[in-house]
């Protein structure tokens, strides 16, 4: 049994399967690191997602263009984005509270409008794999890294783009010195409310592609509740990353190389019962965190609100 | 005299939001082609109109006055619980388990024990995560939201193997439920409804959390820990210990409170696959409730009944007007935003107030609000 | 002052609670006469949306159907709760239609039996239907109803059994348990009672409404080398999307999915429900209130093999299904399922 599960073919799906399940994961994690890294934190990723994994699904449906649904759940995640920020930012409310209210709000909105919009499940024919020439015939590396589609790919383009931004531009350091102490960012100039409504809009253009990552990339279909838990996986993610863009890539791939190996030891027939496979990737996150443990602090001002003294 | 009409205003203050947000879901109602002044005085109908609308709305309320309460907790040692869909389901195993295991055990006897051991349950589960909070590393929110997803799959294998119903696992169509709770074990009813006793000591523990974060060192010290744990450590507190005191507190009550479902309202455990199928979502709504209460354990009594009543009156209106139950929880989202957003107006009052104090020095009647920050 | 007010809300409260104690509660009898002229009512609790072309759906179609059947609206009415996943709430739902005085409450999931078994004695008037199961709870105001789904699953397996030409077979449940596992066993037992070299994997995916983990799933079966796949449970159009594009072939079972993807979907086993309720109108109707139970099966007409019309399906293999269906209808085919 160990055996089969050792073979070249299934090491080589787990880690393609691994790769392609940690695209959402990675668009919505990278979002949300973002907003922390400028002392927001946003539980809201969820409603974001399934938002714009409706808005993708449909428009693509009405106009049979990819790109317009794309767009539309960029716009819809901006949005949804820009409601939070004037919420946590103008009104100050508590940041983890009104994620959870926007969660809600975004479940319940992309299935009521699915069920008055389109009416009943359907597919569509979504972002088709790239196979990308000679590289996808390498043996090993070519089924796991180049023969996917668009999305996925610029899903980890994103992980250095993101590195770079953070730690290199000008805007990077705005962000980073707004969240560890927005006083000190906002007496040298910065407009905190500007930083934090920049990220927590750039993390809802994120959320809404992760949910199209999976409506017309991954799944081409829409159904309520369609992330099931994603969303929350991916604020989970960020934690693991340590609000860096390198480890969120890292905890983004065990994550879902172990949800991968769980689905394989079941289909090769490891004896062990399902419940108790599909707990796996989530025990699992939790004992490579224990063991590889972080000094990396949290951002100072996460989760606090700003307001200017006087 | 001012002020009490400002405490009003305060108390006001979440029922205004509330109205806001039912006038933008109005909006939605008339998108969905149904009347909006039908649908709502359904739902105020739906929560109060009956004795027994008041006892489903108080029914509803209790799971999440108990899981507010350790949310109370958990917020005062600076701590995030967003795990208490799992300790809820942990807490119920446990307590299920005992009430199915022994045998013809006196009611009141058996109710006690099974209801400390899903208050055990929610604090081992609770506690885990504050383990790893203190000793490893981990963030709470990271290990709260795993073990939610661990906790269903755990709930899952005991119904579907080793704790399913013997009757179930003679039939071909194995529902994964547990056996029923002998009718002693069952929490007695307060009036002939579903209203049952867990709804008195949720409420008498709200007064009990009250005192042990006001009135004792234990209490005294999660507070410390949460406002400034430096300062903490230097006044010798052993910050950790009380970081794991908060979490395993906030993971007991939500525990507590997944037990009471049991031998309250259902009499015993039943899964669909998912958390909110047990929980009813009291796990997250807990949280708001508690939020909504000013995360002080006798404002979250209120809070919490409001909050009942606005899902309990939601699902009459459902029912009413006809419309998507998808729509309810959009709705549910808009109150929770426009609730917590309102509060800003009464934080601004009251750093207005005590600016006003502090400039005259005058604290004559006034006490100051301890339970805020 | 503030906290003043707060101790004196507490109290007011504690003051309501005693006088709701105290106060004389209305049970609701469930004043129902039954003049002929008015339509028949009914209200239905359902887990999941109307539209999950799964098991909600299957019900939702068949009030439809039954409908139709009555004459119309003046004949029959029907009013329904989606979505009511949360088993507390779905106890109300019962219950607040029970007491308004519906011929018959159909709570459309076995997560609801429990609920019922506490409000169904206080409605004594009212009939309430429990799917999907056998038991009645020996109340004479309960029907129970349940799908023999494994004889649909057998003749979906003998097909596929026929049609693979890798010789893998992958499945996709939810969580073995009730209606899907009868469907995987009996899917099994049909494929290698055709070929007993096949092989048939099997994954759960711990969830109902997991879209994007059926779709890993599928993907997982399809690199095993599958080239027929077969699920259950509403989350199942996730793993359809995936072998759409993959291009291998899907049996559906609860309601017909041939339209999310009519070049690959060969067959669907579907739920008519329609053959259990009319059954219980008319019991109803002649005042008999429940005490019975339902099963819909091949033979009865409950399940019905659907063909996808546009897949083009071999003569041999149509052939193979009838012959499946004849001998489960005869009893020359049995179909043993775990204990």
């Amino acid at each position: 049994m160990l055996a089969k599960l050792l073979s070249a073919s299934v090491l080589i799906g787990i880690l393609a399967s691994g790769v392609r399940l940690a695209t959402p994961y990675l668009y919505a994690a990278i979002g949300e690191t973002f907003g922390q890294r400028s002392g927001v934190l946003n539980l809201g990723v969820e409603g974001q997602m399934l938002l714009g994994a409706f808005f993708a699904f449909y428009v693509t449906l009405v106009t049979g263009s990819l790109w317009l649904g794309l767009l539309a759940a960029a716009v819809v995640g901006a949005l949804m984005g820009l409601a939070m920020a004037f919420v946590t930012v103008n009104l100050q409310a508590e940041q983890g509270i009104s994620g959870i209210g926007f969660y809600l709000f975004g479940l319940g909105l992309s299935d009521l409008l699915f069920q008055k919009l389109v009416g009943t499940v359907k597919t569509i024919q979504g972002f088709p794999p790239i196979h990308i020439p000679v590289l996808s015939d390498l043996p090993v590396l070519g089924p796991v890294l180049f023969q996917h589609n668009l999305l996925v790919y610029v899903a980890y383009a994103l992980v250095p783009l993101a590195w770079f931004v953070l730690n290199k531009t000008t805007i990077g350091l705005k962000i980073r010195s707004v969240g560890e102490n927005p006083q000190a960012a906002d007496s040298l100039g910065i407009s905190v409310a500007a930083v934090r409504y920049y990220t927590i809009i750039q993390g809802g253009v994120l959320s809404g592609i992760a949910g199209a990552a999976l409506s017309i990339g991954l799944l081409n279909v829409f159904q309520q509740n369609m992330t099931s838990g994603m969303g929350f996986i991916a604020v989970a993610l960020v934690y693991f990353g340590a609000w860096r863009p390198l480890g969120v890539l890292g905890g983004s791939l065990l994550f879902s190389m172990v949800n991968a190996l769980q689905l394989w030891m079941q289909v090769v027939g490891v004896p062990i019962p399902p419940d108790l496979a599909v707990m796996m990737p989530y025990v699992l996150t939790i004992l490579v965190l224990m063991v590889t443990v972080s000094k990396v602090r949290a951002p100072s001002a996460l989760a606090k609100p700003f307001e200017r003294e006087g | 005299m001012r002020s009490r009409w400002g405490a009003l205003f305060d108390l006001a203050l979440p029922l205004i939001a509330t109205l806001l947000a039912l006038l933008v879901g109005a909006v939605m109602l008339l998108f969905l082609k149904a009347n909006p002044l039908k649908a709502y005085w359904a739902l105020v109908v739906g929560a109060f109109g009956s004795t027994n609308a008041i006892a489903e709305t108080l029914v509803k309320a209790t799971p999440l006055l108990l899981v507010g309460l350790g949310i109370c907790i958990a917020f005062q040692g600076n701590v995030i619980n967003i795990g208490g869909e799992g300790q809820m389901i942990v807490g119920a195993i446990l307590g299920t388990w005992v009430g199915l295991h022994f045998h013809h055990w006196p009611g009141w006897l058996m109710i006690t024990f099974a209801l400390t051991m899903g208050f055990v349950g929610g604090a081992i589960w609770g506690g885990i995560a504050g383990a790893l909070k203190a000793y490893f590393g981990v963030n709470e929110i990271l290990s709260t939201v795993m073990m939610n997803a661990i906790a269903v799959q755990l709930m899952n294998y005991l119904l579907r193997g080793p704790m399913i119903d013997p009757a179930q696992a003679a039939h071909a169509s194995k529902i994964p439920q547990t056996a029923r709770l002998e009718m002693a074990y069952r929490l007695p009813r307060l009036v002939p409804t579903r209203l049952h006793l867990g709804a008195l000591i949720a409420l008498i523990l709200a007064f009990l959390v009250y005192l042990f974060l006001w009135r004792t060192v234990w209490g005294y010290r999660i507070r410390a820990v949460g406002k400034n744990p430096h300062a903490a450590r230097y006044g010798g507190i052993p910050v950790k210990k009380y970081v794991v005191l908060a979490l395993l507190l906030s993971g007991a009550f939500a525990g507590l409170a997944g037990v009471i479902q049991v031998y309250g309202v259902n009499y015993r455990m039943i899964t669909d696959g998912s958390a909110t199928g047990f929980t009813g979502g009291a796990g997250f709504n807990g949280i708001v409730a508690a939020l909504f209460g000013h995360l002080h354990p006798i404002g979250t009594i209120p809070a919490s009944i409001l909050f009942g009543a606005l899902l309990v009156g939601a699902n009459k209106m459902q029912r009413v007007a006809q419309v998507p139950s998808a729509l309810i929880t959009a709705l549910n989202g808009l109150v929770v935003v426009f609730v917590v957003s309102s509060e800003i107006w009464r934080i601004r009052r009251q750093r207005r107030r005590l600016a006003a104090q502090t400039e005259k020095e005058e604290t004559t009647e006034e006490e100051t609000t301890d339970y805020t920050d | 002052m503030r906290k003043k007010l707060y101790v004196f809300v507490a109290v007011l409260l504690v003051a309501a609670f005693v006088l709701a104690a105290c106060g004389k509660s209305t049970p609701a009898p469930a004043a129902k006469t039954e003049a002929p002229k008015k339509p028949f009512r009914i209200a239905v609790v359902l887990p999941s949306s109307i539209n999950d072309l799964a098991f909600s759906q299957s019900m939702y179609d068949a009030l439809v159907a039954v409908q139709k059947q009555m004459g119309g609206k003046d004949a029959m009415q029907f009013v329904y709760s989606d979505g009511m996943y949360k088993v507390d709430d779905a106890a109300a739902a019962i219950r607040d239609y029970a007491s308004q005085g519906y011929d018959l409450i159909i709570a459309h999931g076995s997560q609801y039996g429990s609920s019922l078994q506490e409000i169904a004695p206080d409605f004594p008037n009212t009939s309430f239907a429990w799917g999907t199961t056998v038991d009645t709870f020996g109340m004479p105001n309960v029907f129970a109803y349940e799908a023999a789904s494994e004889q649909g699953g057998y003749v979906n397996g003998v097909m596929a059994a026929k049609l693979s030409k890798s010789g893998v077979l992958g499945v996709i449940g939810p969580i073995e348990t009730g209606d899907a596992s009868r469907y995987v066993q009996g899917f099994i037992a049909g494929a290698k009672a055709t070929n007993p070299n096949i092989k048939v994997n099997v994954t759960w995916t711990g969830s109902f409404s997991d879209v994007s983990a059926a779709a890993e799933a599928a993907n997982t079966h399809i690199s095993a080398g599958a080239d027929v796949l077969t699920g259950t449970a509403q989350m199942v159009v996730g793993a359809i999307g995936v072998a759409k594009e993959k291009n291998v072939l899907w049996f559906g079972t609860q309601a017909d999915q041939s339209s999310l993807a009519p070049n690959i979907v060969v067959a669907n086993q579907v739920y008519h429900w329609e053959v259990v309720l009319t059954k219980m109108i008319d019991m109803i109707q002649h005042g008999k209130l429940g005490g019975q139970s339902f099963t819909i099966n091949l033979k009865n007409g409950g399940e019905v093999i659907e063909y996808n019309p546009k897949f083009n399906l071999p003569p041999d293999v149509k052939k193979a299904a009838e012959d499946a269906i004849k001998g489960i209808e005869d009893g020359s085919i049995k179909i043993e399922l775990k204990k």
